[in-house]
């Protein structure tokens, strides 16, 4: 591997020291990145942007362990291909990995067509940071996302051949960390399912017992789900919640038995899920109408939020247009911050950013006419 | 007698700021002509061949003013004195 220089992003003017507690919204979109800046009480927004522009970003991290301050972004030349970029004075430049540092090894017949995920290791690891790629393969990196390797175990899984790419393409899009074991691990795939490793990668066994395949003959197969996204809270990690393509889901017990809990929603079909920062009884998601129709029902930007669990779930419309909105918003575009109360943001497909800073109680804009965005990631400055 | 290449904006910071270089060795073919590029830049050739050494897809590669895709892909013969010539394709959104 090369070093990897920095070099200016964009030319930006000068812009204010980052002060702890300040927050930023990371917003990845089809058409570059851009920040989106405020302090604690997060009623004014500055933009920074766009980085990288023409570049599709799918993927964009905080990382703010052992005290760095780190970006993470894996923009993607409809070109050149995609490569990991970090910056550790917030945006104002990036590593220039001279070697496109996601690769598949020699003897894969695989080749990255884009990476759509980058999730910082268990705190206990400061160095490890993972990516999800399609075609749907899991890559770490132990220098903090300057170089990569594939997990072998699930690159040569027998499954490999009898998954297959769903709207989005065959990606791993989704890895949820055990913040207690390190070798604990659960990603998603479109189309694969839920899979777990106990053993730190080496192994991994499909974990969908109980969610629905609907474009299947056979709805409940051991994999081949098209589960769309997953969380749980670090304080109580074996509780997942999963939104699937069609179906709304908790698991008590790491993935081994899934219960539906749309309870009250007006439609199971989504793609965006959010875990609460603070309660572990709080998720948030935006249900779509259908997957033929993938906007919000009735024309209504609805976000919904259960506070118990799942057994209930409540629209949270207060500043949300309620007229006319076809709006999508896909699978990683919505955040939160750790802030409390917390922040909650989420970006359409149509250029809409909008943020609560009372916990979805009520909502404003943040910006408009932005590029269809990809992804969001909320964090406070450590 | 060389067989230069030359490179579009996006690829010279992966060559040092070079728009042109010229290859320091014999070659044969096309695929041969990357190879030699790669021993001095391989960043350039990891943006223009995939991890299974296929041309990306909205990349085009020139010999001369002849596209490779017309021709015998990575295997088209190279005169003694040509400029391959790497473009991005006509494609966005």
């Amino acid at each position: 591997m090369s070093p990897t220089p920095r070099r200016a992003a964009a030319a930006k003017k000068r812009s204010k020291p980052k002060a702890p507690g300040d927050v930023v919204i990371l917003v990845g979109t089809l058409k570059g990145a851009f920040l989106f800046w405020s302090d604690k009480k997060r009623r004014k927004w500055k933009m920074e942007g766009p980085l990288f522009p023409g570049e599709q970003v799918y993927a964009m991290a905080y990382d703010g362990r052992e005290g760095r301050n780190r970006l993470l972004a894996a923009p993607r030349s409809m070109h050149w291909s995609a490569a990991v970029r970090t910056s550790d004075d917030f945006g104002k430049t990036w590593s220039a990995p001279d070697r496109q540092n996601v690769r598949f090894p020699e003897g894969s017949d695989l080749s990255l067509a884009q990476i759509w995920q980058l999730t910082p290791g268990p705190a206990s690891e400061p160095d490890l940071v993972y990516c999800g790629v399609e075609p749907a393969a899991l890559f770490e990196s132990r220098d903090g996302g300057e170089s990569w390797n594939v997990v072998r175990g699930l690159l040569d899984h027998e499954h490999r051949k009898q998954w297959h790419p769903g709207g989005g393409g065959l990606c791993l899009h989704t890895i949820v960390c055990d913040p207690s074991d390190r070798r604990r691990m659960l990603v998603a795939i479109s189309t694969g399912g839920v899979y777990r490793t106990s053993d730190g990668g080496k192994t991994w066994r499909p974990r969908n017992v109980g969610v629905r395949a609907q474009f299947l003959p056979n709805k409940y197969p051991e994999f081949g789900q098209c589960v769309h996204k997953v969380v749980h809270h670090p304080a109580r990690p074996e509780r997942l919640f999963l939104q699937n393509h069609w179906g709304l889901y908790r698991s008590d017990d790491w993935g081994d038995n899934w219960t539906d809990v749309a309870n009250g929603v007006p439609s199971d079909f989504g793609f965006a899920m959010q875990m609460h920062p603070h309660d572990e009884d709080t998720v948030y998601i935006v249900p779509l109408q259908s997957d033929e129709f993938r906007c919000v029902p009735e024309a209504k930007l609805r976000v919904y939020r259960t506070k118990d669990g799942g057994d209930s779930w409540k629209p949270l419309a207060k500043g949300l247009p309620q007229k006319d909105a076809f709006e999508t918003i896909l699978r990683d575009a919505m955040s939160a911050d750790a802030m409390d109360p917390a922040g909650v943001y989420f970006g359409t497909r149509s250029g809409k950013l909008y943020a609560s800073a009372n916990e979805g109680g009520s909502w404003a804009a943040v910006a408009e006419g932005l590029p269809p965005i990809v992804s969001v990631v909320a964090a406070a400055v450590a | 007698m060389a067989v230069t290449v030359e490179l579009p904006r996006a690829l010279q910071p992966y060559a040092r700021g070079q728009t042109v270089v010229v290859l320091d060795r014999p070659v044969a073919t096309v695929e041969d002509a990357l190879g030699a590029l790669e021993d001095h830049w391989p960043g350039v050739v990891d943006r223009v061949l995939t991890e299974q050494r296929v041309v990306r897809q909205h990349v085009n590669l020139f010999v001369d003013e002849e596209n490779i895709r017309h021709l015998e892909g990575l295997q088209t013969r190279l005169p003694s004195r040509c400029t391959i010539t790497i473009l991005a394709a006509v494609s966005g959104g």
